[in-house]
Formats: C-alpha cells, sequence, structure tokens
C-alpha cells in the first residue's frame, strides 16, 4: 500500500469519494514538472526503498558484529544488489505513476454511467494485470521454480494467482455495490482454503499460503483499492461506515 | 485468499496429473554462457511479457472502453519503459542481494547452532522491517483519522509489527522443529474466525488490510530466502516443504493481533486515544 496517501489525494480520502474526471485527472506534481521535477520525484522514491532496505541491513549487520564477527562473504556484491534493488522499484513505480496510475480513475466514470459490466471487467484487468507485474510475486515465483527443479513452472503460478487476484476484484466490488458484509466473506472463503488443504499435497501448501499473502503489494494496492474505495456505492448505502467498507477489496 | 484456494488447486494438478517428466530447463540457465549486453538484453525481453498485460490493459480501456485518445502518449510510454527496466533491476537486485543475504543469514545462524538466535534474528527482522514500512505509515493514520474507537496510529503500528515478528518467530520456529506447516496456519486461522466473531465490526476488513501491507516487496524475498535457506540446512526438512509458509505466518499474525487490539480498546477505555 506503498504511497497509498501520497498517490490517491482526493481519491482514497475520507470523502474523497467524488467523481472525478479520472482519465484527463490533472495531476501537476509529476506530469508538468519537467526533468528536474522527475529526478526529484525519483529521487524520493529511492529514498523510500533505501528506508524500507535499511531496517534489514541495520539487523543482518547487528548480528554479523556482534554474534558472527566476521563479514559475509562478498559483502560489496550484496550491498550493490540491495541498492540495484532501491533502483529498480524506484524506476517502477515512478513508471508506473506516469503510464498507469491515472487509469485507475476510469473506475469513477464507469459507475457514473451505470456501466456494470465494464467495471467488473475493469476489475478484473487490473486485478489480473497488476498481479503479473508484481515484484514480490516474481520473487516467490522464482524461488519457488528453483527448488520445485521446475515442477512448479513460476510463470504459470503467477498467471494463476492473477487470475485468482481478478476474481477477488470483481467480487470486491460486488460487495461495495451490494454491501455484502465482509465477514461473512472472509469465513466463508477461510473455509474454503481449510478444506483444499487436507486434498493438497502438502508441497504446495506453503507456496500457496504465502501467494495470499503476497499478492497485496505494490502494483496492486496502489492500483486497485483506490479505486476501490473511490468506487460510490449506488445501493443507497453512502451512510455505510467507511471503515467497514472503504478498505481494499483485497482482503 | 482465493489465490490461496487456486494456488492449491494448481499444486494438485501438478503433483497428481502432470507427468513427473524432466524439468524443463529454464531459460535463464541457458543464458548463463553468453556476453553481458546480450544476456541483459534477452533477460529484457522476457520482462516486457510481465507489463505486457497492463500495457494492454490501460490501452484497451484508454480506446475501446472510452473511445478516447491517450493524453500524453510520450509521457505513457516513457512510464512504460520504466516499468520494464525497473522491474528487470528489481529482479536483477534480488539475485545479487536479497536472496544470497536471506541464504547466508539461513546458513551462517545454523551454523552456530543455537535456536535462540535464529528465533532473535526473526523476530529483529520481522519487527523492524515493519516498522519502517511507509505503507503501514500511510494506513495507520489513515485508520486513526476515520476510525470512531480511538485507534491511535502509533499504537496500531507497534502492535502489527509486534504481530509479524510474533508470526515470523512462529514460523522459523516450525521449521526448526518441524510439525505439518497447515496445523499450524488452520490453528491461526481458526483463531482469527474466533476473533472476527467477537471483534468490533468496524475493525474486520482493517484488521485484513493490515495483514497484507506488511510484507513488502523488499522483505518477502528475504524471508522466502530466509525460510528457505533454515529448510534446507536443518536435517529432515524440504526446502519445498517447509521452507515456505513464513510469509503467511507474516499476514496471519497482524490481523490476530490488530483483532486483540481493537478488543481491547473496546474493554479497556483508557487505551483509548482522546479526540484532539
Amino acid at each position: 500500500m506503498r504511497g497509498w496517501h501520497r498517490d490517491t489525494r482526493g481519491a482514497g480520502r475520507p470523502g474523497g469519494d467524488r467523481p472525478r474526471d479520472g482519465s484527463r485527472a490533472h495531476r501537476p506534481r509529476d506530469e508538468d514538472a519537467g526533468t528536474l521535477g522527475h529526478l526529484v520525484h525519483f529521487n524520493r522514491e529511492f529514498l523510500r526503498a533505501l528506508r524500507n532496505l535499511l531496517p534489514i541491513v541495520a539487523v543482518v549487520v547487528a548480528f554479523q558484529l556482534l554474534v558472527f564477527q566476521r563479514m559475509p562473504d562478498d559483502p560489496w556484491r550484496l550491498v550493490l544488489g540491495l541498492l540495484i534493488v532501491g533502483v529498480g522499484i524506484a524506476l517502477f513505480l515512478q513508471g508506473l505513476g506516469l503510464s498507469v496510475f491515472p487509469v485507475g480513475n476510469l473506475a469513477n466514470q464507469f459507475t457514473r454511467r451505470g456501466a456494470l459490466g465494464l467495471l467488473l471487467l475493469f476489475g478484473f484487468a487490473i486485478g489480473f494485470a497488476a498481479v503479473v507485474a508484481e515484484p514480490a510475486l516474481i520473487a516467490v515465483a522464482e524461488q519457488a521454480e528453483l527448488i520445485s527443479e521446475g515442477r512448479i513452472d513460476g510463470v504459470v503460478l503467477r498467471l494463476v494467482v492473477a487470475t485468482s487476484v481478478g476474481l477477488v476484484l470483481v467480487l470486491g466490488v460486488l460487495r461495495l455495490l451490494r454491501g455484502w458484509a465482509v465477514h461473512r466473506l472472509l469465513i466463508g472463503g477461510y473455509v474454503v482454503v481449510l478444506a483444499a488443504t487436507f486434498v493438497a499435497p502438502p508441497e504446495i501448501v506453503g507456496l500457496a499460503y504465502d501467494s495470499g499473502g503476497v499478492t497485496t503489494n505494490v502494483v496492486t494496492v496502489r492500483w486497485s483499492p483506490r479505486s476501490g474505495s473511490g468506487w460510490p456505492t449506488r445501493s443507497g448505502a453512502a451512510a455505510r461506515s467507511r471503515t467497514a467498507s472503504g478498505w481494499s477489496p483485497c482482503a | 485468499m482465493v489465490p490461496m484456494i487456486s494456488v492449491q488447486l494448481y499444486g494438485i494438478w501438478v503433483y497428481s496429473f502432470a507427468d513427473a517428466g524432466a524439468a524443463p530447463a529454464s531459460g535463464s540457465e541457458a543464458s548463463a554462457d553468453l556476453p553481458w549486453l546480450l544476456e541483459h538484453l534477452l533477460g529484457l525481453a522476457e520482462m516486457v511479457r510481465d507489463v505486457l498485460p497492463m500495457v494492454v490493459v490501460v490501452l484497451f480501456f484508454q480506446y475501446v472502453a472510452l473511445r478516447r485518445r491517450l493524453p500524453n502518449p510520450v509521457r505513457v510510454t516513457v512510464g512504460f519503459v520504466m516499468v520494464l527496466v525497473g522491474l528487470y533491476a528489481f529482479v536483477v537486485g534480488l539475485k545479487m542481494g536479497l536472496f544470497p543475504l536471506g541464504t547466508q543469514m539461513a546458513e551462517q545462524l545454523i551454523e552456530r547452532g543455537a535456536p535462540a538466535l535464529i528465533l532473535l534474528f526473526a523476530l529483529l527482522i520481522g519487527f523492524a522491517t515493519t516498522m519502517a514500512e511507509p505503507a503501514l505509515v500511510a494506513i495507520a493514520e489513515q485508520a486513526e483519522a476515520v476510525s470512531p474507537a480511538g485507534i491511535s496510529a502509533a499504537a496500531l503500528r507497534l502492535v502489527v509489527a509486534a504481530g509479524v515478528a510474533a508470526g515470523i518467530t512462529l514460523g522459523v520456529y516450525r521449521i526448526l522443529v518441524g510439525g505439518p506447516l497447515h496445523y499450524f496456519i488452520m490453528a491461526s486461522y481458526v483463531v482469527v474466525l474466533l476473533l472476527v466473531l467477537v471483534a468490533p465490526r468496524y475493525i474486520v476488513a482493517l484488521a485484513f488490510d493490515l495483514g497484507g501491507v506488511t510484507t513488502s516487496e523488499v522483505t518477502v524475498p528475504l524471508i522466502t530466502a530466509l525460510g528457505i535457506g533454515l529448510a534446507s540446512a536443518v536435517e529432515g526438512r524440504s526446502a519445498l516443504i517447509d521452507g515456505f509458509g513464513l510469509i503467511a505466518f507474516a499476514s496471519i499474525f497482524p490481523i490476530i493481533a490488530v483483532l486483540l487490539y481493537a478488543m481491547a480498546l473496546e474493554n479497556i477505555p483508557r487505551l483509548r486515544k482522546e479526540p484532539s
């Protein structure tokens, strides 16, 4: 949910549910800033990524110095790797901000037009596309393919997860529109999860539970729940408390 | 949780019906002896596949559904190129930095042979990464702003970080002592379900969301590598069966922690933050 507060000014805040002309939303912060503005923005994203990496480095260094009292193998390569990760995440997020996020606001237009079919299709497409490019899931899928010696195909795994998240978003939209109680959906879902575990081979169980946790990450959450919270309910349920129904449909 | 169901179904298919024939050689290994530049160009080309769905969605909805041109095609194109390069850099950095880091820490910790140290490492990594998570800061502030019951953002972050730390520690403990993962997970989910039934209604969706934000793209690779490293180093564990699952623990336990926190708020008025 990184940057949610930043990218959703207006759309994600309480009272920010007003429809906005999304596709042409003028967001002067990033768009018209010129090269310098882009550099500043990139710098900010890079610092955020480093801030995420910092506690890991701190704990690892503390252990190396205090407990093992030796250097890890090839420390500079590790540091370089971490820096590349930081640069990669920063580029990735800034690229998303330039190209993809403006489209998130389309949801409002479909809602205003009452185009439920389009809205649902849009929800599915967003969930699917976002998860295919999800960095955390790429990482897990790579590991899974590696240690299962190719039996679990990383790409297929990601497609499976992406399709499911697309479906979850469709469910989430329906839930917002129809006002289904979230706890019933959750309980029903977990019963099915547990039932599936009894028949699933042990090799997949850990991976399956992990993949539930990695889907709610950068792209998915930045792109979708803000549409989710921007989706006004049409069933006269405006009074529904925001804390109960405004949170993401990703759970 | 739908992904959890479908991935299990995928696993059933892979391990029951798909033939156990030789693993297909993956592209990255085959290209190991290529020149540096060519190797990275190929890697970038492979990434196009991952970014393509997003491009298609953006273009489709812009041109077909809305029947409008892109407001600024150059900007969008530059953005997609940045996404592509960024994603590729992330994957390269993973293999150079985060994966080996997790694996090395696991090996060194196992070498020391002190289980308490391993658990301490898990606890610290879980707590520190969660406290520093910008997404958590953001959502905690929002929760403080909109919640009726005097939730404090700082307390919420502490609670979530403690939950993640406890979850990862328990997950690592399970890798060390063994025992089927799904019993641990099921027990945790039963606790979640029971708490959902008794916790204040407003907190439920928030609690599940907080369970999701705690695992960032930086922590996930490290923790996964740590789990797999531990599972391959401890005798009698299989990296595939036992190595995964830490992320799941790290997602469930903050839910439990937040539900408990909300119930504590209900019952112990002293904890509530005074509306300012």
